[in-house]
């Protein structure tokens, strides 16, 4: 057992790594035999991630399955350290739930369906990467690697919007996508190059996350460098939590992306940034965090609404959906900036709760387009009456997006509120009120797509696939256990809230 | 006084260099014509032999010869090792051009193996009018390389121009040796920086004189505002000698520069601050402009031309921050040196492959070409991502490195610079992969399918080429991912710069 604790989170990221690069070598063309792979793949890093989660010692807290393998020596010191706290072992979870579900409803990609599994696990060992190394060179160097292969996903495999009088090809999606995350990742990329200046000028040159959070323990980072720095990180990693201002590329590039991109880029990909601000932001630049939170919780606060209000006016099932989790990253970021120990523990829960959440609307929406060619509530309606069971998932979605008590969107909202009620009372009504919108939106989604008479050109309509089915039941299943009983989820959250500093 | 004869073996790896290439010429008489592509094997088993030569012989050897003309040492040795490698794949690269599209194929490979003498003796020199002597070796030899395609308008007006503006070039780093000489009364690197450190005030001649050489070299590494020449050559030269320019001559006036700065500015400690400043200027306008006007190309060569002025703003920046009391700025930039000339290999094998099938160097030409030839496109789309500094690719890493070392040396300005301008250049090797991946092979010619109309398109491409991109990419993500030895050998050579 302790030599699996010793390799099990390099076998995290080696495990897809691996997939990536025998697939490439396998012979194209074969579409069923390149998805029978990519599932065994994604099988066996769910497994590992299960047993990493369920195996994570929540009484102990801390950093756990700790191991470090040397790199890079000497002037640079960079070595690959891996080790998940309580805020990573969630997403770890997340992130093989969401890539085995992806992986799974991908049997429709059947155009160079070999190329499509590369990239899609290169992205999730980026993914995983992120979350487990504690060294800023890999956390950046698996971040890029996180974003880099979206843009032939997107471009490939995507679907272009027909809006009637404009275009939106899925080009422009992918490479506004790319523009805005690399964009953001040239801020963060600053900011590291600007802390390793800075512990280097104060005597001690090095790269690992550990070394320098034990620096900034130790005051040796002064106020105003911290000021100057944390907004890099802050904005750099926010872009990809879809931080408003810069959170128009998520609509587009969700809306062009195929389905199982969609669910994994909107379900942890968006996480990445709101973790990036946490381990990096908050664990190396807790007194820049402290002066720029008012900052981050209003920004946070208009994401919730304006996300609320610009998804209430779409017409697209995807762009609703895609405005959605703009609003739904808001009360992420302003759970962080609350800087309240409930108010961190809602925006990690939310974190896993929305990735749950919009892979199950991304998935059902995929399922529907996939048999309609359509995504235009003006279009569709009454299909609860032809595809049942995906209405009756879609709805469980919905509801748990609105944060009805008993799904897992109501708790994390819930800790999300009482912090921001605990320490920033008028953005906390105004986000309530955004709950409200929320409400608003979704119910008119269901309705229009669901209700009514369908109309005679969905009379073929079949329902979705049984493939499709399980993994929306699988995911239901996850949403309701962690509204009814959030605990095996929190108590570990809690652990690794408790270490933030400044929380 | 030392006999000039005294330790003259260590020069034995540049004789037998010279002696191969003559070689190479001889027996180019007695071949007949259709086996002529033996020469390009006989070459390479000769590069392969001296790089085992230079290596058993030279290691750890720290010699200077002619009384301090040439140095014999780490540093010298490790860019021999690296110009001979990159000889043999570049050689790799252009055998299917040069027995298909060039005539005279024994002196091609000659001039090539002269041109890597040049470099070699380039990696040596510690005085100026040596490395003046070995820069024009290159030179000549790239000259004529150039104007191999002589049936082309294009390949005559490019070559032309190259001489033009090489001559112009080595005239005005002549005169600033002629400068330096007549103030400091001295041509080695040292003694420059004796006399740099000591004058309390520097005349204006020996500014003028130092500017002067700078900018002559400045010529050399296309960088701002002397980069006009680059595309218009590299889009006139046959393709290989494209490659070789873009790649080859490149390192090698990096290799000089890193020498001369070292050597020569870096212990004249606040005189070199001065110096410093100008150089982070030329690198921060070089980067930009070549990244900026390479978004408007619509042609292959001259998007690698303008591509490659970018990274010799990257590597000037590099240059900006050698300092005494560290080597990082020195590793950074060799290391930089090699993971560019390995990516830009692997970039250069698939558009000459592409070439060789098609005949055409568009962008738009490329559109399918991810159905036809997978393993080109992966190959193509590898090192595209690579040069815009993406991980797994050794792209990354070495940006890293490097920017990391410009900015510990209090240019974090100019990282920050550098680190934007990666960003613009990501946008347009991404316009050279959609045209790869997303979009369908445009028509030929004659109105049908491109791949009809090109029936090579639907082989796979030739051994050697297949060779270079294989090995090239493996070694591209190899180095990405685990730099250490190469790193750890570049170490070595640094530290017999920076002493």
């Amino acid at each position: 057992m302790n030599e699996f604790d010793d390799v099990a989170l390099l076998l995290l990221i080696v495990v897809p790594l691996f997939g990536s690069l025998s697939m490439m070598l396998m012979p194209g063309g074969q579409s069923k035999e390149s998805w029978y792979f990519a599932i065994f793949i994604s099988a066996l890093s769910l497994a590992l991630a299960l047993v990493v989660f369920a195996d994570y010692d929540y009484d102990e807290g801390g950093f756990q399955y700790l191991t470090s393998y040397e790199w890079l020596p000497g002037p640079l010191d960079i070595s690959l350290s891996l080790g998940i706290d309580g805020i990573s072992a969630p997403m770890v979870l997340l992130n093989g739930i969401v890539l085995f579900g992806g992986v799974l409803v991908s049997q429709t990609v059947k155009h160079r369906t070999r190329d499509f599994f590369v990239l899609l696990f290169a992205l999730s060992a980026g993914v995983y990467g992120v979350f487990v190394v504690r060294d800023l060179f890999f956390l950046f160097f698996f971040y890029e690697l996180a974003v880099l292969p979206m843009y032939l996903l997107i471009g490939i495999w995507g679907s272009s919007t027909d809006f009637g009088t404009f275009l939106r090809t899925k080009e422009y999606g992918a490479m506004k996508l790319l523009i805005f995350l690399v964009a953001g990742s040239i801020l963060v990329w600053i900011g590291i190059l600007a802390l390793y200046v800075e512990a280097s000028d104060n005597g001690v040159a090095t790269f690992s996350l550990q070394g320098l959070a034990q620096m900034a323990e130790n005051g040796q980072f002064d106020n105003d460098f911290q000021t100057l720095v944390f907004p890099l990180f802050m904005v750099g990693f926010g872009v990809l939590a879809g931080l408003w201002p810069f959170h128009t590329w998520s609509p587009d590039g969700h809306v062009a992306a195929p389905t199982a991109v969609s669910m994994l880029h909107a379900g942890v990909l968006m996480k990445l940034g709101a973790y990036g601000i946490i381990r990096v932001g908050m664990f190396l630049l807790p007194e820049g965090a402290d002066n720029w939170m008012p900052v981050l919780i209003t920004l946070g606060t208009v994401n919730v609404v304006y996300g609320a209000v610009s998804a209430m006016s779409q017409n697209d099932l995807k762009y609703i959906i895609g405005y959605s989790s703009v609003s739904h990253m808001g009360y992420v970021l302003m759970g962080i900036a609350t800087l309240d120990n409930i108010g961190v523990g809602g925006a990690v829960l939310q974190m896993f709760s929305h990735g749950i959440m919009t892979a199950l609307m991304f998935l059902l929406v995929g399922a529907i387009y996939e048999r309609t060619h359509t995504r235009d509530i003006s279009v569709l309606n009454g299909l609860a009456k032809r595809m049942p069971k995906n209405s009756f998932f879609f709805a469980i979605a919905g509801l748990a997006s609105l944060g009805l008590p008993g799904l897992s969107g109501f708790i994390a909202e819930f800790m999300v509120f009482t912090g921001a009620f605990r320490t920033y009372l008028p953005l906390a009504i105004l986000a309530v009120i955004g709950a409200a919108l929320t409400a608003i939106y979704i119910l008119r989604l269901l309705a229009r797509t669901f209700m009514g008479e369908p109309d005679e050109r969905w009379n073929d309509l079949t329902d979705s696939s049984p493939v499709e089915m399980s993994v929306g039941a699988a995911f239901v299943a996850i949403i309701l256990f962690v509204g009814i009983w959030p605990d095996p989820l929190l108590r570990v959250i809690n652990v690794g809230v408790q270490s933030v500093p400044g929380v | 006084m030392t006999s000039l004869s005294e330790n003259i073996d260590l020069l034995t790896p540049e004789f037998a260099l010279a002696g191969l290439a003559f070689l190479v010429f001889a027996v180019d008489l007695f071949l007949p014509e259709g086996r002529k592509g033996m020469l390009a094997w006989l070459s390479m088993a000769g590069l392969i032999a001296l790089i085992v030569l230079s290596i058993v012989m030279l290691w750890d050897e720290q010699e200077s010869l002619y009384d301090g003309l040439l140095a014999v040492d780490d540093f010298a040795l490790f860019f021999k090792v690296f110009f001979m490698g990159m000889g043999i794949f570049i050689i790799l690269s252009s055998m299917d051009f040069v027995e298909n599209k060039l005539k005279h194929q024994g002196e091609f490979y000659g001039l090539l193996l002269f041109s890597i003498l040049g470099m070699n003796v380039m990696a040596q020199s510690r005085e100026l009018l040596t490395a003046y002597i070995a820069l024009e070796l290159l030179s000549f030899s790239l000259y004529v390389l150039a104007a191999y395609a002589k049936d082309s308008a294009k390949s005559n007006e490019s070559a032309l121009k190259y001489i033009i503006v090489g001559a112009v070039s080595s005239g005005i780093l002549l005169y600033g040796v002629s400068m330096v000489y007549s103030t400091l009364g001295v041509t080695k690197f040292e003694d420059i920086a004796a006399g740099l450190a000591s004058a309390s005030e520097v005349a204006p001649a020996l500014w003028v004189g130092v500017g002067l050489i700078l900018v002559g070299l400045m010529f050399k590494v296309s960088a701002v505002p002397f980069h006009m020449w680059a595309p218009d050559v590299y889009e006139g030269a046959p393709y290989p000698v494209t490659a070789y320019l873009a790649i080859g001559s490149k390192a090698a006036a990096f290799a000089l520069i890193l020498r001369l700065v070292s050597e020569g500015f870096v212990p004249a400690a606040e005189r070199w601050e001065q110096w410093q400043l100008v150089f982070a200027v030329v690198a921060a306008v070089t980067m930009l402009v070549g990244n900026l006007v390479a978004l408007a190309q619509k042609n292959l060569k001259r998007l690698m031309a303008y591509s490659s002025i970018g990274h010799a703003g990257f590597i000037l920046a590099g240059i900006t921050a050698l300092s005494s009391d560290s080597h990082l700025a020195s590793n950074g930039v060799m290391f930089y040196l090699v993971g560019y000339a390995i990516t830009n290999l692997v970039v250069f094998a698939a558009i000459i492959s592409f070439f060789n099938m098609t005949g055409k160097e568009m962008i738009a030409d490329l559109g399918g070409l991810a159905d036809q030839q997978p393993f080109l496109a992966a190959c193509l789309g590898m090192g595209l991502f690579s040069l815009a500094g993406l991980p797994i690719f050794v792209g990354f890493t070495m940006k890293f490195y490097l920017f990391t070392a410009v900015a510990t040396e209090g240019f974090l300005w100019l990282a920050a610079l550098a680190v934007f301008a990666s960003l613009i250049s990501l946008y347009y090797y991404l316009q050279v992969l959609r045209q790869v991946y997303i979009e369908p092979a445009p028509p030929g010619e004659g109105g049908s399918a491109m791949a009809d109309e090109h029936p090579a398109l639907n082989r796979i491409p030739s051994l050697p080429l297949l060779t270079v991109l294989g090995t090239g990419a493996a070694a591209m993500i190899w180095l990405g991912v685990y730099p250490r030895p190469l790193i750890e050998v570049i170490e070595v050579a640094s530290r017999a710069l920076v002493t």
